[in-house]
Order: C-alpha cells, then structure tokens, then sequence
C-alpha cells in the first residue's frame, strides 16, 4: 500500500453511494437545527436537501426532513448520531420503509414574450403548474411534485427566460395509517 | 396573591446553582472567577458544603475535573467566566467528549439583554461548544434554571457519560425564581440510553464465545465508564470462559496487569501478542471499546478471519469503523452480568489450549524489550522503577501526550480501574499535570503521580501553583529527553529525519522551577540515582517536580506504521535503518 507519510489510515472505502430521506422528530427548541446542521458539517456528512417546522405546537415538536447521499455504513452513522442528540425523539429512514410519499414546491420565474411566452405556458400547463403572478412580461409559476419533477420542468423553462426560482426543499410522509 | 418571602425555595439564580450542586452531591468545583459569574462566586463565599479549587487557567480546571472524575466515577464540576473563560474550557471540554468523560460545566454569559450586542466578554458560548459537549443549555429564565441544572447532571452521568455545559446570563443570577430538588420530569422524554442488552443477541454471543478456537476478548474505556462492578464481571468472564484478553489505552486497569491471561495493551504501540492474538482469532468479544485508528491500522486488514460481537452502550459506537456480527447495546457491567450468567448456565469452557500455545509463541517474542545501559536513564526503565517502587501503595497515574505516555502504558502495570488517567482520544498535551491536580483533591491521601514529558508539562506547568495553594502533594515525572519526542520520531520514520522544530530548546531548570513555585525539585541523571530519588519523591508529603534526565533519541517500540496490519508490526529489535525504511515504504525518503 502507498500512502503518504501520515499517522492516519488513508485509503478510502468505495462502497457505492445510495440517496436516503431521513425523517427527524425533534423537540423545538432553540438550536435545535444548529445541532443537526453541525452535526452533518461536522461530521462531513451531505446534505441535498433540509427541511423544517413545527408541526405539533402545543406539544413543541418539530419535523426535520433531510436528503442526504452516501454509503450504507455511513446512512446508518447518520441515522444513529442523530437519535443520540439529546432533544431528537425518533429518526425514521423514508427510504428504507418502503411507503414513503415525497414531495417539494417549487415557484419558477420566467421572462419573456411571444413565441417563449406560449410555450412556458403549455409546459406547464402540462406540468400541472399554476401561474401565481403574472405581468404582460412574466410569469411565477408554482410547481408541487416530486424533486426530480421539478429539476425537470425548471430545466425547460431555462431556455424560455428563466430568471430564478425557489424551492422548499423535500417534506416526506409513509402511506398508509400509521404515524413516524 | 401568596407570600413567597418565606418559600424557602425562592433564590437568586446564583443561588439556585450552589443548590443544586449540593443537591447532586457536589463536593468540590474546579473555576476561576470574573465579572459574569461573580453572583456566583459570592455566593460560594457565604457557604461551605461545597469547596472551590482555584485553578490558575481554566484549562486547568477542566482537566483537573476530569481526573477528579475518572477517579471517582463522579462527575467533575467547573465554574468560569463568560468569554474568555469559557473559550479556554474548549479544549478540556472537547478531550472530556472524546474520552467520554462527564463533566458539568457552569459558565457566566453576559445579561440577557446584551446578548448579540459584542458586549464586553461575550462569546457565543453555547454556539462554539456545541460539538464539544453532549450536550449544552442556555439559560433565559431563572424558572428554568433548576429544571435545567438537574438535566445537565443526569445528561452528564447517564448513557454514555461525557461533558455537558450551563450558560448561565448574568441577570439570571440575580433574579429570585423557584427552585426544585432533582425529580425525574427535568430531563427531556427524547433522552432515553439503554442499559440493558438484548437477551437473544445475549444468547447468540454465548453460543459464539463457547465454539471459539482462538478467542480474544478486547476491553475498552467502557468497562471503566459503567463503573467497578464491570471489571469485575469482566474478570469473571475472563476467569470463566479462559480467554485471553487485551485493552485500549482507556481500558487499562480493568483486567489486572498481573493477570494471567493478560495480553498487554493493543494498537499502534500495544504489545505483538496482543495485536496478532486480535489478527488471528476466530471469534472477538469487544466491552466498551470503539475500533479506534490506533486499534485497527489498516480496516480492511483488520482482524480480517473473525467474527465479532461488540457491546456498547452507544449505538454510534456500533459499525462505525469495522462492521460487526452480533452488536449489543446496553451497559458494559449490566450485560456482561447477563453474559457472564448464559454462558454459565449453558456452555462450558471451550478447549483452547492449542490457540494459548501460539499466544506463548508471540509472547516469547519480548516485544518491550530494550536495551539495558548503565549510564543513561532509559526512559523504559525510570517507568519500570516507578512501577516497582510505587508498587503496592494507594497510587494513581495521570499522563501528558507523547512517548512518555506509551511507556507508562506499556510498562507500569494497573491492577486495578480507575487509577489511570490519560488523554487518549483528543491526546492533549497538558491534561496530566491538571488531572494530577483533580484526582488529589479527590483522594487527598493517595500517592498520585503524573508521568509526563518535557514539552507537555510546559503547557499547564502554571497548575504547581494550584497544587501548592491546596497542599496537594503530586508528583510531576518528567521523562526529560529535551525532545517533543512523539514528534521526533514520527520525522525520524517518515519525514527523512529532519526534525523540524521538535527538540525542547531552552528548557526551564525544573528543579528552580519547583522552587520558585515553593514546591520540591529533584533531579536524577543516572540509572544509579534513580531509585533514591524516586525514594524520596514518594517520602516527600509536598508537590514535587522530578526532571528524570532520560536518553534522548530513544524511540516508542513496537509500533504498527499506519496504513499497516497488526500483523506488520515493527519490533524493537527489528528497527534498523534499513527495516523501519521498508516498513514505512510508501512514506517520504527515510532515514
Ligand atoms: C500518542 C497516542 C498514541 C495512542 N496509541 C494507542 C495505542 O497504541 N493503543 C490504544 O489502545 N490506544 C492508543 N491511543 C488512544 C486512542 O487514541 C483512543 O483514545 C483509544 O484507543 C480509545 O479507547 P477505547 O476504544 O477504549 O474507547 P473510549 O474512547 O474509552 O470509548 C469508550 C467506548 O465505550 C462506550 N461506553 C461508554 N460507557 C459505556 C458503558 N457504561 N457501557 C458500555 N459501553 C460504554 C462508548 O460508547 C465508547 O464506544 C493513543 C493515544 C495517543 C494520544
Ligand atoms: C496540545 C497539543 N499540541 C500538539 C500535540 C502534538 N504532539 C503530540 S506528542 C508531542 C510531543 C510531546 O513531547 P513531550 O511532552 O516532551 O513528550 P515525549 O514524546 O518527548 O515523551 C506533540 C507536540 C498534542 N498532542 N497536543
Ligand atoms: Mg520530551
């Protein structure tokens, strides 16, 4: 083996990358995100998408939704190094259940005028878009779906006068009656 | 509306921590004081249950808290100020969570108010110790002080312990709120750590450990973490089951050293039976151990014919490095317990005379051999006299990071848990003479000893004064070999020999040192002096200073070269020149 003069093992482990939606019930309270943030910064860990809310007032709980990309062995670190935080009650792999329904909103800008115009309005006609505001120049569409639906349908709209978009991020949920 | 006047749980918030330590048993604080915590300190002045130990930097109530904990099994506790004082606290607070130490530490913050505003020693406190705590609170209310308090102490002490930290607004210290004892509500329903394993993964190790050939049994700073009664379940199921056994660095002392199945410490410098014994076994029982780089070398190489069962307390812990087949959470103590009563009840004694054979093979390899010489000290041989001469007394051992702290691994011999302090995850420099510092205070009639190195001991050498103050009489043993020599030999393998900056250049004169600070300094530069001065260190009922005048060059063997197998170890009669160059090949040009 070759390897730099080091006082670490350097070699890396090529084990293939898998995408997994993580779902993270946590008490709501203040840094509560600073904790899961630093945590995949620290840690270096991805993350493609973040999202987050309170989703049970009285009870102060928030759900945390995170995209995240790498090898099994470091799924389940993530998976485990977040339950450990103190104010994380339950962290549920979407992914691995199976079931799971995923969703992102997106508003999608676009300038332009004639041909251009009547075009960003059929594809998203098609895509199940609506226009949320409109000026004799632009629209704003508001795309709901999945994420790659809405890579998808921004890339058709750049070469129509795509000016910039905002995009939530992933929420997820199972199927079926039973609760995270 | 009521008369709270007489409610003898209304206070200040200063008031509710003093409280709150006493109620958690509290006997000793580790701080330093300043403007954000002053409430607190005057408080402190007006009682006396709890005694404050005034450090002289507060890294070094942070370290001295950690020795105080890892002698006692009790958490340690640290009072400083906001800013500075809090920003200092980083470096032990972080050592303390990679060596799972439990800690609380209280910290002034600025009023509520000013906070945000760059106020006069404000820092975000609870921002930049985040990911060195377990976890960390800031106080807003003084009616959440109590709750939180109690939290930070069950956070701390529970599950897998390790360091929690209090920020605590200087309006809030002031302010009269309601106090309440301890009650089980303070904590967050989210914080549940399991204690107890899993009876058929339980079941499933026994039957594992009764058919194994070649067995080995690898113990970490777990078995100590759970506290005594682990290590002796552990030497039960040693005792039981026959097998050979090994430790980490954190580990030692849980299997007595003169124990006959003992192999030694593992790792980069741990023995060469130790590391083939854990590359060739068949079946790996690991207790509170969590495959570490200094354990493994090279993953894919490690202990690649074996199957593993892992008990941890720490989910994290479990398939975090090397993959294991039969995982088990829960606390050390409590599932070697359960362990220990299934393989009892339901298997005998495997045969394992043939695998103790080779065991015999390895050891005969003497791989802490040295060369003897009758005129320098070699370093080896100060830790062996140490060892002898301290043996049979009431004696603990901290240490700095370096050589010095591999020898006193390798060659003084703890029989006992709990007696051996060591920075072994973060490996800071300056943690050993603090620590000393902690574990005296809470054995004050104890022979406790720091073996440290010239370098490290310059880092938190400010503590003698502490030590002087307290009339805690520690023992510093320099291994002076004027060198940063980890550092020198680490350029000597694989950096073409050029040591760049990591010979000790103008090195205080200890012994006027001791005694400037109005502690003893003693000094031995031949073997022939040493057993007299250590004699008379041990004599000596004050803080003493000890510059044993050591080899020089002398480096730290057996070593596994990283990015090698356990079963590549480089010995230390076999590392000539030309050897150590092969088994560093791939390095830089070496020596
Ligand atoms: C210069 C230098 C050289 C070093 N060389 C070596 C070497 O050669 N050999 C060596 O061994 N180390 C060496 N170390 C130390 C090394 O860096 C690690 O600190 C050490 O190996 C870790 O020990 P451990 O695996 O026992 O884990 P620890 O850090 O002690 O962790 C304890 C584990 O037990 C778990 N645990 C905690 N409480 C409980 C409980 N109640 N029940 C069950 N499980 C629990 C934790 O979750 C964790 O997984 C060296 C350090 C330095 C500074
Ligand atoms: C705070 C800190 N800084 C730097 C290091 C890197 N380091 C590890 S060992 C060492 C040299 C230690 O020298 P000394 O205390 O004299 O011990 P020796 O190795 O000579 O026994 C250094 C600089 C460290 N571990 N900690
Ligand atoms: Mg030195």
């Amino acid at each position: 083996m070759n390897q730099p003069a080091s006082a670490y093992f350097l070699e890396e482990r090529h084990d293939p990358n898998e995408t997994h939606t993580l779902s993270v019930l946590v008490q709501n309270e203040p840094g509560v995100l600073a904790r899961v943030i630093g945590l995949f910064s620290g840690r270096g860990y991805n993350i493609e998408s973040l999202t987050v809310s309170e989703t049970e007032s009285q009870k102060h709980l928030s759900r945390i939704t995170i995209v995240t990309t790498g090898t099994p062995m470091v799924i389940q670190q993530i998976k485990h190094q977040l339950d450990r935080m103190i104010p994380v009650y339950r962290v549920v792999d979407m992914t691995l259940t199976g079931s799971s329904i995923e969703r992102e909103l997106a508003m999608v800008k676009v300038r332009g005028g004639g041909d251009h115009r009547v075009e960003a309005l059929r594809l998203a006609d098609a895509f199940r878009a609506r226009v949320i505001d409109a000026t004799t120049e632009s629209f704003v569409f508001e795309i709901t779906g999945n994420s790659s639906k809405i890579s998808q349908f921004i890339d058709l709209m750049r070469p129509l006068g795509l000016v910039e978009v905002s995009r939530t991020g992933v929420a997820a949920i199972t199927r079926g009656p039973e609760g995270m | 509306m009521t008369d709270k006047s007489h409610d003898p749980n209304q206070m200040t918030g200063a008031a509710m921590i003093v409280r709150a330590l006493i109620d958690h048993g509290v006997q000793h604080v580790f701080g330093y004081p300043g403007g954000a915590v002053l409430p607190i300190y005057d408080e402190i002045f007006q009682q006396s249950e709890v005694e404050h130990i005034l450090v002289r930097h507060e890294q070094g109530a942070g370290h001295a808290a950690e020795g105080y904990a890892r002698s006692t099994g009790k958490p340690g506790v640290v009072l400083v100020t906001s800013g500075p004082g809090a920003t200092n606290m980083v470096t032990p607070l972080t050592d303390a969570l990679m060596d799972s130490i439990p800690l609380v530490c209280i910290t002034g913050q600025v009023p509520t108010h000013l906070i945000g505003n760059d106020a006069f020693q404000e820092c975000d406190t609870v921002g930049i110790t985040r990911p060195a705590t377990k976890h960390n609170w800031l106080v807003r209310d003084v009616n959440d002080l109590a709750r939180v308090l109690h939290e930070a102490f069950y956070v701390a002490t529970t599950g897998r312990p390790g360091p929690v930290l209090v920020d605590v607004p200087k309006d809030v210290q002031f302010a009269t709120g309601t106090y309440h004892p301890p009650r089980k509500s303070d904590v967050h329903i989210s914080y549940t750590p399991r204690v107890k394993g899993d009876a058929t993964q339980i079941r499933k190790a026994v039957a594992m450990l009764a058919n194994a050939k070649r067995p080995v049994i690898y113990s970490g700073g777990g078995v100590i973490n759970s506290g005594p009664e682990a290590s002796k379940l552990l030497r039960q199921l040693v005792e039981a089951t026959g097998f050979p056994i090994t430790s980490t660095l954190m580990g030692l002392g849980a299997y007595p050293a003169s124990g006959p199945n003992w192999l030694g410490m593992l790792g980069m410098h741990g023995t060469y039976e130790a590391n083939m014994t854990m590359h060739d076994c068949d079946v790996m029982l690991c207790v509170g151990a969590r495959f570490d780089d200094r354990i493994t070398g090279r993953v894919d190489a490690f202990s690649p014919g074996s199957k593993k069962i892992h008990i941890d307390i720490d989910p994290s812990s479990i398939n975090k490095n090397i993959r294991v087949d039969v995982p088990i959470i829960g606390d050390a103590g409590n599932v070697l317990g359960d362990l220990l009563q299934v393989f009892k009840a339901e298997a005998k004694k495997p045969d394992i005379k043939a695998w103790w054979q080779q065991i015999a093979q390895w050891r005969a390899r003497n791989s802490l051999s040295y060369r003897k010489n009758n005129d320098i000290i070699l370093p080896q041989y100060a830790i062996q006299r140490l060892f002898e001469l301290t043996r049979g007394k009431d004696t603990y051992i901290t240490t700095e990071v370096g050589q010095h702290q591999m020898w006193a691994a390798q060659f003084f011999g703890f029989e006992e848990p709990h007696r051996w302090m060591t920075s072994g995850g973060l490996g800071t420099m300056g943690y050993g003479l603090p620590a000393a510092v902690g574990v005296q205070v809470a054995h004050p009639d104890s022979l406790v000893i720091d073996i440290a190195g010239d370098a490290s001991v310059q880092m938190t050498i400010q503590e003698m004064s502490t030590a002087v103050q307290f009339e805690l009489p520690i023992k510093i043993f320099i291994l002076n070999n004027q060198y940063m020599g980890m550092v020198r030999q680490w350029q000597q393998l694989l950096h073409g020999n050029r040591l760049s900056h990591s010979y000790s250049e103008a090195l205080p004169d200890f012994v006027k040192l001791a005694d400037a600070y109005g502690c003893v300094g003693l000094q031995a530069t031949k073997p022939s002096d040493l057993d007299g001065a250590i004699k008379e260190m041990i004599s000596i009922k004050r803080p003493v200073l000890f510059d044993c005048r050591v080899a020089a060059l002398e480096n730290c063997f057996p070593m596994i070269p990283s990015g090698k197998a356990h079963n590549e170890m480089l010995l230390p009669e076999e590392a000539t020149d030309e050897a150590t160059a092969k088994a560093f090949s791939g390095g830089k040009a070496l020596v």
